[in-house]
């Protein structure tokens, strides 16, 4: 027994050490912490093993977040900033490893926001800026009131079910019938989720002493000896949990599907009219930001000149931001604003414009390489020549390639273009290596916006918009209205032809010899050739595709889908 | 051109300022570029050396050059730079301006993404070579004819058919030229190749190319140069032996990136000779990027830059940093507002509390009072700059032979500890002090000889007199070693007693004696004027390393905005997003905003809450799920008064935001569509919050 008793006081011990003197509130959190404890001592020794093992981890992560902040301290950053881009937090806090959560754990998070935001305290750790610029007592307080917080919490672990919010348990219980099925679901989890609470808690507990372990000046000697084993097991226990939440194909989250939900899909247009109604949120803050944003312009400007290139970053869109700067500031001069995020947009395309509208370069280039070479040599030797080249979404999908960014990279080094891009991506700054990274010269400008990426998500398949298609509808139109009535009849045929198999998902197309037979018939063509011809017209339009199938035939297949084909015959016959 | 002009609001003399700042780069530009030419000058003339050799015995044709052919070796130079590839680009641009001065018209830099294959490394070495574009058939699929004969053209066969021809052209067109030339070339001067970055270079273009020429060698002197970033060893990994052994290797090295900066800080910090200084946090910031990030030089220098930019943008009153020269006239021309701004100065505005009543009253309100104080003031910045570096370079000279280096190894250490606080409240100087009262006789005179050459070479006028000082010291060590050699003689007659006494209770007395007169023994003579020069070190040091924070109008020369400098040096873009996304509250000031601790408020925009939802999910994520969660989020904070006949519209509003939320966090890179099952998306972030 008295082997126990020893480690429960010297970890008592530790306790008093972080926890500061405030009287009362230590009393609390003194008692309700042994009581605790003891009942664990009654438990089983093995649980009190593991919970050491947490302490011990979350004496080594102390070590760690001292030896950073020591790093950041050396860095030089000061927390005083008032305009605050909130850098000062440092790397472990922001990504940090963690066990894996159950879907519930959402809707659980979510009433708990619901209800008024002075109760939501939430076991969540992030520690804002704002906190940390504080005076150390509040935050002290601040730290023993979550110790309270995560102690009461864990005592009350075992009617876990019942702590589930009134709220989210009145929607589980609304009428829907697919609903019924999922507070069962949640039931049956809840279940095993007891014992992954526990941990979980166990967790909060230790990660709410390293801070104030950071903080105390009397820490203990670092184990040295200890450390590096301490630290392999850590590291046993990040990659086992890694693929404890990867390795496993069964997917923990509610079968749930939209098709379920009355709301039928929005497409484009709507979806555009409704966020029209909504009223953006703390428009008045955000002006503000951007004015704190504007009055940089003057200074772009002049360190564009002196040969740095700028790159914007930040939350939210920087596109009216970059757009008020070209209407402000580059109105006189040359420049070419590139849309990043437009699906379409290549490197060759921006050199072509380069080539052909500033340069007024008429003929074409064997290889972008060639091309960057013949603006190379075009801005040398003439210096009166000077560009300004403003790319929204540096890190689009079609810019980050590496090619692409190393002749964007090369360009932006020519002293007399000045570059200035945005970037949003979380890993965008991954796409440079130190070689790009100085041909490109960037001075980084944080701009934190939160303008709804309205542009720059419209062309983003995103799952809850409808496949509206009417791009695709207007544009089969227009390609139609200008080919021979002949033309238009072959694709009618195609698409009916289309339309008729659309209930049969196997459908592998028309094929060549068939389609030659039906167009005969129909007087359309009078030789597989002309047929060809016109086929190769359509595919230069993208409005079918050839496909060879197992045995050698050729397939044409419409490649739109069932209802904008429909919607097009239906117009077609309209017009005739 | 475009200066600091369009921020006309408050401040003044932007023109001279933004003039000054230029002509101050160029300096500073021109400096560094003097420097490095200095350091690679060793590496150049060894590579010079080397290529001058091989080319001699490939015209002399001797015994060894006939064995060599034999062998078809390539002279080769692999050239270590070490792993600041930023930096190469300088180092290869003199390299080859050097040759083409020196050697041979004749030199070619490969690169490795212009060589994807062999064809486009021999069209980018015969484009350099012979200095014109080969138009390899721009339209390739026209006739088979036309690209067999441009494969002609850019064969090796041609480059030698070329270099012949250029080579006899020299030899018969004009001999008179051909003399005047050949003092700078040779007749026949190698063709130089280099490849500049070898690492990146595919294998099989460089095994193939060194195959090929090798064949050609005696035809077509070539000589070949590796940039090297990582080890001379990547050439055994990258080339088989078979082809390694028709390379005729000698390796040469850089000087180190390290070494470089040094020089750098040593030649543009700790000189007098740039009015523009840096402050402490700010020189720490940047030497941490180049230690901890990059090693590279060049973005040394570019960070230097932008803070000489950013102090001559920021700082109206940065016009008054000049050469003491111009100094009086500056101050003479300022304007009533720039006075007032000197007034706002922190550091005047203690020197003025200093002063007594009645010139309190002058300085605050006299404009023409303040500018003759403010030029005196400056001027004994000036002189504080001069007598600064050279202690700081002598007190180097104790502390960078100690053990452990207490206060730093390299001069830019110790420069930072003098300026972040007075160095001689620090626990480092003590201890540094302690050993250097332990300091044997040989060292400590070596020592003050070289702080005297130092204080001698130094402009400081100050100095006269502790030069003297120092000097007296040593002549006085010179003086000890006379006298020393008869307290050696006591010391042994006393060792000699003390064998001559056998007995034990003897021993023990004598011995007790000898401790107890060691103990109240008076110091050597040594040991007494060793003190006497540490504490004259020290009291130096007292006098002259006061730290520039400590001085009055330091604000104008110091640069001290270091969170300025890291933002935009070293950004966090991942942390900017993460902050946001947290705690909107930091960017949007708004008291609904507010909350404490971690969590945020209902009221957050709508890509705050969506991404908190999401930190709670695993691997994927249901949409429904995250939908419903969502709206109840904003149903909560959208006061639950809404009647039900608008029920409808509210929601379709609350799954639009919703789409656009989700579709944003898509566009930032946390979450993107899954195929796995139905309505999910996959997180891309492992952990969180």
């Amino acid at each position: 027994m008295s082997r126990p008793e020893g480690t429960r006081s010297s970890r008592r011990s530790l306790q008093v050490k972080f926890v500061p003197d405030e009287d009362v509130l230590k009393h609390i959190a003194d008692d309700a912490g042994t009581k605790v404890r003891k009942d664990k001592a009654q438990l089983s020794v093995s649980m009190k093993k593991f919970v050491k093992k947490l302490e011990n981890i979350s004496d080594n992560e102390a070590q760690e977040i001292l030896e950073e902040k020591n790093y950041v301290a050396t860095l030089g950053i000061c927390a005083q900033d008032p305009v605050g881009n909130g850098s000062n937090i440092s790397g472990g806090e922001v990504y940090s490893f963690q066990t894996p959560k159950r879907s519930s754990k959402m809707a659980e998070l979510a009433s708990e926001l619901a209800q008024t935001p002075e109760q939501n305290v939430a076991p969540d750790h992030s520690k804002c800026p704002e906190k940390m610029a504080k005076t150390p007592q509040s935050s002290k307080m601040f730290l023993l009131l979550m110790h309270v917080f995560s102690l009461l919490f864990q005592s009350k672990n075992e009617e876990f079910v019942s702590t589930t919010p009134y709220r989210l348990r009145k929607r589980l219980a609304a009428p829907d019938p697919y609903l019924e099925s999922e507070s069962e679901y949640s039931a049956s989890c809840s279940e095993e989720e007891h014992e992954e609470d526990q941990k979980e808690v166990n967790i909060v507990l230790s990660s709410q002493k390293t801070p104030g372990k950071t903080k105390a000046a009397s820490t203990p000697p670092p184990r040295n000896s200890l450390s590096k084993k301490i630290k392999e097991q850590k590291m046993g226990n990040l990659v086992e949990e890694y693929f404890e939440a990867h390795s496993s194909s069964k997917v923990l989250t509610s079968d749930r599907t939209l098709q379920k939900l009355r709301k039928r899909r929005l497409n484009q247009q709507t979806l555009h009219e409704l966020l029209k109604k909504a009223p953006l949120a703390y428009a008045a803050e955000i002006r503000d930001l951007n004015q704190q944003h504007e009055s940089l312009f003057s200074k772009w400007m002049l360190q564009l000149h002196l040969g740095f290139n700028i790159v914007l970053y930040g939350l939210g869109s920087k596109r009216d931001l970059l757009e008020k700067f070209r209407t402000s500031l580059l109105q006189d001069s040359v420049h070419l604003v590139v849309n990043g995020y437009f699906p379409g947009i290549t490197v060759r395309s921006i050199l072509n414009s380069i080539t052909e509208e500033v340069l007024d370069h008429i003929g074409t280039f064997r290889s972008p390489l060639d091309q960057l070479e013949f603006i190379i040599k075009r801005f040398k030797e003439d210096s009166s020549l000077e560009l300004y080249v403003l790319i929204h979404n540096l890190d689009s999908q079609m810019l980050r390639g590496e090619r692409s960014q190393q002749i964007l990279a090369q360009l932006s080094s020519l002293p007399s273009i000045y570059l200035i891009a945005s970037i949003d991506h979380i890993n965008a700054p991954l796409m440079w290596d130190q070689a790009k990274l100085s041909l490109y010269n960037w001075l980084w400008y944080e701009t934190t916006t939160f303008s709804p990426y309205v542009e720059e998500t419209s062309y983003e398949n995103s799952l809850l918009v409808q496949q509206s298609g009417s791009l695709a509808l207007s544009s089969l139109t227009h390609v139609l209205h200008s080919l021979t009535l002949n033309a238009r009849g072959i694709f009618r045929l195609l698409a009916q032809h289309q339309l008729e198999k659309k209930d049969n998902p196997s459908y592998p197309g028309l094929s060549f010899q068939d389609f030659y037979q039906q167009c005969r018939e129909a007087f359309l063509v009078n030789s597989d050739l002309t047929l060809r011809a016109q086929l190769t017209e359509f595919r230069d339009h993208k409005l079918i595709r050839t496909k060879r199938g197992a045995d050698g035939v050729e397939y044409l297949l419409i490649p739109v889908d069932d209802s904008t084909l429909t919607d097009f015959l239906e117009k077609e016959d309209e017009d005739v | 051109a475009h200066d600091f002009r369009s921020r006309s609001d408050d401040s003044e003399d932007t023109e001279l300022r933004f003039v000054t700042c230029q002509s101050l780069w160029n300096q500073i530009k021109s400096e560094t570029e003097q420097i490095q030419e200095d350091l690679n000058k060793q590496l150049l003339d060894n590579l010079m050396n080397f290529l001058s050799r091989s080319l001699s015995e490939f015209r002399e044709k001797t015994t060894e050059w006939t064995c060599r052919m034999k062998f078809r070796e390539i002279p080769t130079a692999a050239l270590v730079l070490g792993v600041n590839v930023t930096d190469h680009d300088s180092t290869f641009r003199s390299l080859s301006d050097v040759l083409q001065d020196n050697i041979t018209p004749y030199i070619a830099l490969l690169e490795a993404k212009d060589c994807p294959g062999i064809k486009n490394l021999m069209q980018k070495l015969m484009g350099q070579l012979m200095n014109c574009d080969i138009d390899v058939d721009p339209l390739e699929d026209e006739d088979s004819v036309q690209v067999s004969q441009n494969r002609i053209r850019c064969s090796m066969s041609s480059l030698i058919s070329w270099y012949e021809s250029v080579t006899k052209k020299t030899d018969s067109e004009t001999p008179s030229k051909k003399r005047n030339s050949s003092s700078r070339h040779w007749q026949s001067p190698p063709v130089v190749v280099i490849f500049k970055d070898m690492e990146s270079f595919s294998t099989k273009v460089l095994q193939d190319f060194i195959v090929i020429s090798s064949q050609h060698i005696h035809e077509l002197p070539l000589v070949l140069i590796f940039g090297i970033a990582t080890s001379p060893m990547i050439i055994h990994r990258l080339l088989p032996h078979s082809v390694s052994s028709l390379l005729c290797i000698e390796l040469f090295q850089s000087v180190s990136c390290k070494e470089h900066l040094s020089t750098i800080i040593d030649k543009l910090l700790l000189t007098s000779r740039f009015p523009f200084k840096l402050g402490e946090k700010v020189l720490q910031v940047l030497i941490n990027i180049f230690l901890y990030h990059d090693f590279s030089v060049q973005n040394f220098i570019k960070g230097f830059q932008l803070c000489v930019v950013e102090h001559f943008y920021s700082q109206p009153l940065s016009v008054l940093c000049c050469q003491l020269v111009d100094v009086k006239k500056r101050v003479y021309s300022l304007s009533h507002d720039q006075c007032e701004n000197i007034r706002r100065l922190p550091s005047f505005r203690r020197y003025v509390e200093k002063q007594e009543s009645g010139k309190q009253v002058a300085l605050l309100t006299n404009d023409s009072f303040l500018k003759e104080e403010t030029e005196k003031l400056l001027e004994d910045l000036h002189v504080y700059h001069e007598n600064y570096v050279s202690i700081l370079r002598c007190l180097h000279v104790f502390t960078s032979s100690l053990p452990k280096y207490p206060l730093g190894k390299q001069i830019r250490e110790l420069h930072c500890a003098c300026l972040e606080n007075r160095v001689w409240e620090t626990e480092e100087y003590e201890s540094s002090l302690q050993l250097a009262r332990m300091l044997n006789k040989t060292d400590l005179v070596t020592m003050l000889q070289q702080c005297v050459e130092i204080l001698t070479s130094s402009s400081g006028k100050e100095f006269d007199k502790t030069v003297e000082k120092l000097k007296e010291f040593l002549t006085q060590f010179q003086n000890l070693e006379a006298e020393a050699s008869q307290e050696q003689d006591v010391s042994v007659s006393s060792q000699k007693e003390l064998q001559k006494k056998t007995d034990l209770y003897h021993l023990q007395k004598t011995l007790l004696e000898l401790k107890e007169s060691r103990r109240s023994k008076k110091l050597t003579k040594f040991e007494m004027l060793r003190f006497e020069v540490v504490d004259y070190i020290d009291s130096l040091v007292r006098k002259y390393l006061v730290p520039a924070d400590d001085r009055t109008l330091h604000e104008i020369m110091y640069f001290n905005a270091a969170t300025i400098l890291r933002g935009h040096l070293n950004a966090a873009p991942r942390t900017a997003l993460h902050t946001a996304l947290n705690n909107p509250h930091w960017y949007l000031k708004n008291q609904a905003l507010k909350c404490d601790g971690g969590g945020i408020s209902n009221k957050a925009p709508d890509i705050c809450i969506v991404y908190k939802l999401h930190l709670e999910c695993g691997r994927l994520i249901n949409l429904v799920d995250w939908l419903e969660a969502f709206s109840t989020v904003v149903m909560a904070a959208e006061e639950p008064n809404a009647d039900a006949a608008s029920s409808d519209q509210v929601d379709d509003i609350i799954h639009a935001r919703f789409i656009r939320a989700v579709s944003e966090l898509e566009l930032l890179g946390f979450i993107k569509p899954s195929k796995q099952k139905t309505d999910h998306v996959a997180r891309l972030t492992w952990g969180g919050c």
